[in-house]
């Protein structure tokens, strides 16, 4: 077997088990020396990133992946003395997956470059970065899964890197409360979640997703499942009224980690569009539950932008920013799922709205984890995070400016940004399925922009005030980070169409096509 | 502040006891209930009996937290490395490359009642040994963060 061969079939447990060995060697390395570290994190990054783009052009050109750990081969499913039962912790890798896996591979890669100088005056660095490749494990693992107590595990590992990293500058004690807020509200979810993985495994004595996708009966003890699950991921992924974590995890954060926790929101988000579509599909009452994601979707951009608009602190202002994304990317799901049952329904609009849902997660990735990277390089150089003491900084910070006027442009949804490109998909769509969703929609955008023109105003615009003469320019590594999601954010708002043609459209297929993951885990069904 | 010679001498001679009965339950974490978690676990209360009975000062001479942090890397690496073993002898991630293969862990599991062989199951005792020295040190660490402040409030 070659080394290019080895690499393809390992991809997916690759992808967990790279990161693992970073972190855990993470400290050996700093007793090196600060340099060695450095670039044994980057090295591995970038391994891991390369890992997931291997395995993404797979899945993308030849179909779902899986992966069975403990196994004698990679594809050996079900043991042939288990019954026709797969009984092994399993990987299964379909193009929505390997989707997810391409949005933390690019946002991994760029906030650890940031970090590198971001973070380099703070104390404990391998304890930092130990915590963040373990965020990345969780999110990897997350979307990888093919097993739902598996997803349970790494939601749990997700949960406590996160939870540590939320809390790493003590701030006072601040931080160490969000971080507790966090903390407690991700252990309440989790357990909701297991008490749900609980009911499969009594009703179906399976844990495989596909081998429970296809018993799925629906029965009452279902229906209390898809609660339980429903509230805790849209409580994960910070869906309005379950938003009340993310201001404070969000802003108390260091900047890099906050960028990171959009794609560790967006994890959950996939689990909740895994459990409803995969697990469920139209098993259940569609209509009714595409609805009630609609209504989180409607209640947090509203909700989101309405909020933000008051807030004096950056961070926090775009952390409510981030909740009312997320709004957006369940109204086009929600409603995808809403007309899933009626095929007439979901060729004309349906799948075009969950294409807009599933790509503006793409996009808010980058442009959220754009704004929250500046937003960093602004605290890091002036130490305040009070837009009312922030002024005349476009003077000095000349490259912030202009990633944060990329930022903000996408965010508010103005062409050739790719924002707009994914939301342009979101109101065509959801205008057909029902006028009002759509034009609430585009006034939150609008919202959104009033916002945000507040926010460059007060932190670029203006003299330059003499508290901050000596203000310079973020470090390279900073600038290449944000100059990384600033490219994506411009190149896939000015070519739109490949990427939804090649990336975007897979995804929103593999996930509404049930019967194709039930068949590529259990073979031709 | 250490307490009475009687509290220390018990610590003294109870301390070894426990870690080999923590010990004793991570080699047999594959026959019996237990395991690494619960056998570091167990050592590790050995720690905090000795910090309550002598002094936070005096144990952390003896309990370094370099050594057991060291001991954490250790483990984590050593589990991760018995799983990615089995991608190097062309096999899933996490194969049981040793159970039946005659060697160390090798021996087929014996048909019948009896006293339970240790030597089987393969790759599953030596993770019971890498989670045992993990969860060995940091549970200690842990313990050693939590009861620093017992000399501060001049008990």
């Amino acid at each position: 077997m070659t080394f290019s061969d080895f690499i393809i079939t390992n991809a997916p447990v690759l992808l967990v088990a790279i990161p693992l060995l970073a972190a855990f060697l993470c400290p050996v390395m700093g007793k090196i020396s600060s340099m060695v570290r450095n670039f044994w994190v980057m090295g591995m990054m970038l391994v891991t990133a390369a890992v997931a783009f291997i395995l993404a052009y797979r899945v993308f050109v030849t179909g779902p992946v899986i992966y069975v750990f403990g196994a004698a081969a990679a594809n050996l499913a079900i043991p042939l003395d288990s019954g026709g039962i797969p009984i092994r912790i399993i990987f299964t890798v379909d193009a929505m997956s390997a989707f997810m896996d391409i949005i933390c591979a690019i946002v991994g890669v760029s906030v650890l470059l940031y970090s590198l100088s971001a973070e380099s005056r703070n104390s404990s660095l391998e304890g930092y970065y130990t915590l963040f490749f373990l965020m990345i494990v969780g999110v990897f693992g997350m979307v990888s899964t093919g097993d739902i107590f598996n997803f349970f595990v790494f939601l749990e590992i997700l949960s406590l890197a996160s939870a540590g990293l939320i809390a790493y500058r003590i701030d006072g004690g601040l931080a160490v409360e969000a971080a507790l807020k966090y903390f407690i509200l991700s252990t309440l979810g989790a357990i909701f979640v297991l008490f749900a993985i609980g009911i499969f495994y009594g009703q179906y004595n399976a844990l495989n997703i596909a081998m429970i996708a296809e018993r799925m009966q629906f029965s009452m003890l279902d229906k209390i499942a898809l609660v339980l699950l429903v509230a805790a991921l849209a409580m994960k992924c910070g869906a309005v009224p379950l938003h009340f974590w993310t201001p404070d995890a969000y802003s108390m954060a260091p900047s890099s980690v906050t960028a990171f926790l959009v794609v560790a929101s967006q994890a959950s988000l996939y689990g909740l569009f895994r459990v409803v579509f995969t697990m469920y599909n139209i098993t259940m009452n569609c209509v009714t539950v595409g609805w009630i994601i609609i209504i989180f979707g409607v209640l947090s951009m509203v909700v989101g932008v309405t909020m933000a608009i008051p807030q004096k602190d950056i961070k926090r202002l775009m952390a409510y920013h981030a909740v009312s994304q997320t709004g957006y990317m369940l109204l086009g799901v929600g409603v995808g799922l809403a007309v899933l049952g009626n095929a007439g329904l979901t060729s004309a609009f349906g799948f075009m709205a969950m294409e807009g849902g599933i790509f503006h997660i793409f996009n808010h990735a980058m442009y959220k984890g754009l704004l929250f990277l500046t937003a960093g390089a602004i605290i890091y150089r002036i130490g305040t995070r009070d837009l009312n003491k922030m002024g005349g900084l476009g003077h000095t910070m000349k490259y912030t400016m202009i990633f944060f006027m990329i930022g903000a442009l996408a965010i508010a949804g103005i062409p050739p940004f790719n924002g707009f490109a994914s939301k342009l998909m979101i109101y065509e769509s959801v205008y057909l399925f029902n006028p009002l969703l759509a034009i609430i929609a585009m006034v939150v955008s609008i919202l959104t922009l009033a916002s945000f023109v507040k926010v460059f105003h007060s932190v670029f615009m203006g003299p330059k005030l003499p508290e901050y003469a000596d203000v310079k320019e973020a470090p390279l590594p900073m600038l290449i980070g944000m100059g990384i999601l600033a490219a994506i954010v411009i190149l896939f708002g000015l070519f739109p169409q490949p990427v939804v043609e090649i990336l975007v459209a897979p995804a929103a297929h593999a996930l509404a096509d049930q019967g194709g993951y039930i068949a590529s885990v259990l073979g031709g069904a | 502040m250490r307490m009475s010679r009687i509290v220390r001498t018990a610590a003294d001679i109870l301390y070894p006891a426990i870690l080999i009965f923590g010990l004793y339950i991570v080699a047999h974490g594959h026959l019996t209930p237990g395991g690494g978690f619960q056998g570091g676990a167990v050592i590790a209360t050995g720690g905090a009996l000795v910090i309550v009975a002598y002094n936070y000062k005096e144990v952390t001479g003896w309990l370094k937290k370099n050594v057991l942090t060291g001991q954490e890397v250790t483990g984590l690496v050593g589990f991760i490395g018995v799983g990615l073993l089995a991608l190097a002898f062309g096999q899933g991630f996490f194969f049981n490359y040793l159970v039946g293969s005659g060697s160390i862990f090798g021996i087929p599991v014996p048909y019948g009642i009896n006293a339970g062989e240790l030597n089987t199951a393969g790759t599953v005792p030596l993770m019971n040994f890498a989670v045992g020295i993990e969860v060995w040190g940091g549970l200690t660490v842990v313990i050693l963060y939590m009861l620093s402040g017992l000399e501060k409030e001049g008990c």
